[in-house]
């Protein structure tokens, strides 16, 4: 049983964007990973990302709209990776995009080999409108998790609404318990 | 600290069908009458659940059309030809028949009727619909400019309403046709000249709402922040798959 609850079957790949999609160069892209206090953790700029370690992860993804796709293939860094050796008391992290996208999730969501930040999809490049040159990949989460054209991660002591969260959509988002909104 | 109240939990409610309308060939509006429903903003949309005698259930996001009106809801539902929802929807159902539906969603690509700037609708198919219910519930008349792309014009929605609503209030109409058009009328499909013809200029600060397939909609939004319009302000809604 593949598929969760309420979800169906899609080839494609639809696009879910509630703007213009951002066109953001790898020239001038930088990830940074700021802790509950406001200070700066870590930060990458696109070639020192690419001389981390690199892996690809094959995976069902969920959307919230009801689609689902199966076998999807990504090449990224693991989130493990960017959180190694960042210090902090915090359990929730906010994650942030390029043109002010933001999402909220547990920090042990994103922890132990569930999470990435992924730049190719299918072998090539990850496109604009599906949040290239990089997005986040969290797929046990509905897909809005998967902040698109991510460029950092905010730790958290406490958990706050990022902005599909503040505009009713659930703050976990587990497509097997169809966490699709708040109170669900 | 806890929450005390989570704001506005999504209820699946019985909704009944009190009258169904074609809208074109292969687009019917469903006329739903939903007690308790809690109203709702232009722009936003619902989850509809539809159960077989055997309990396996689909879901699947509607726009809604109609503009906040009680318990009445009105949704219009484009036949996708392999699809497993919508024939049902277009073609099987009929006054009287129920269905479940959750909603409102959406609290972003939503129209408040009480703001005065200008506004831009973009349309690209049946991405018109939760345009119209923006063009229904502009009550104080605020002008508001459509752009409407479409196949050919059989395939145009709410066409006689949109021509009287032009006629009555700030409404200005401008279609433009991808496959057929009628004589005298170019084939073409959205660019920068018709945006800036037929839109806003970026100085009077519309709001920007653009709905269509996702291709559609690409096309339409990069083409209105190369015009110079904040990417804050124009808000997209994508459906279908692309590769």
């Amino acid at each position: 049983m593949r598929l969760p609850p309420g979800q169906y079957l899609e080839r494609g790949f639809p696009v879910l964007s509630a703007g213009p999609t951002p066109r953001i160069s790898t020239d001038t892209w930088q990830f940074t990973i700021t802790t509950e206090t406001g200070d700066t953790a870590a930060r990458w700029n696109w070639q020192q990302l690419m001389a981390l370690p690199q892996v690809d992860v094959a995976t069902d993804i969920h959307c919230v709209t009801k689609w689902s796709k199966l076998n999807t293939h990504w090449r990224g860094v693991s989130l493990d990776t960017l959180l190694d050796g960042v210090q902090t008391n915090a359990g929730y992290v906010m994650a942030h995009s390029y043109g002010g996208y933001t999402t909220n999730l547990p920090l042990p969501d994103i922890r132990d080999g569930k999470a990435w930040v992924v730049y190719e999809y299918e072998g090539e490049p990850l496109r604009p409108e599906h949040g290239g040159p990089i997005r986040m990949l969290v797929p046990h989460l509905y897909f809005w998790k998967s902040a698109k054209w991510v460029n950092g991660l905010t730790l958290m002591l406490h958990d706050k609404h990022g902005f599909w969260e503040d505009l009713g959509y659930h703050d976990y988002g587990d497509p097997w318990r169809e966490q699709r909104y708040q109170g669900d | 600290m806890a929450r005390a109240a989570v704001p506005g939990r999504l209820i699946w409610r019985v909704a009944t069908v009190d009258a169904t309308k074609d809208e074109s060939a292969t687009a019917r509006t469903l006329v739903l009458d939903v007690p308790g429903w809690p109203g709702h903003l232009a722009g936003q949309h619902v989850d509809v659940k539809l159960t077989a005698e055997d309990g396996y259930s689909v879901e699947r996001s509607y726009s809604i059309a109609s503009a906040p009106d009680g318990t009445r809801l009105e949704l219009t539902v484009q036949r996708i030809g392999d699809g497993e929802v919508s024939p049902y929807l277009t073609e099987d159902l009929r006054h009287g028949d129920q269905l479940e539906l959750r909603g409102p969603i959406g609290g972003w690509f939503v129209w408040d009727p009480s703001s005065p700037a200008p506004v831009l609708l973009v349309a690209g198919g049946s991405g018109v619909v939760p345009l119209m219910a923006m063009i229904r519930a502009d009550k104080d008349k605020v002008p508001v400019r459509l752009i409407y792309s479409v196949r050919s014009p059989a395939d145009v929605l709410y066409g006689p309403e949109l021509s009287e609503r032009a006629r009555v209030s700030p409404l200005t109409l401008t279609y433009l046709y991808t496959r057929a058009a009628p004589a005298g009328m170019p084939v073409g499909r959205i660019n920068a000249d018709i945006l800036a013809a037929a839109g806003w200029p970026p100085d009077n600060k519309p709001a920007v709402f653009v709905c269509g397939p996702t291709g559609f909609v690409e096309a339409a939004a990069n083409l209105l922040v190369a015009a110079g319009h904040n990417p804050a302000a124009v808000k997209t809604e994508r459906f279908g798959p692309t590769s």
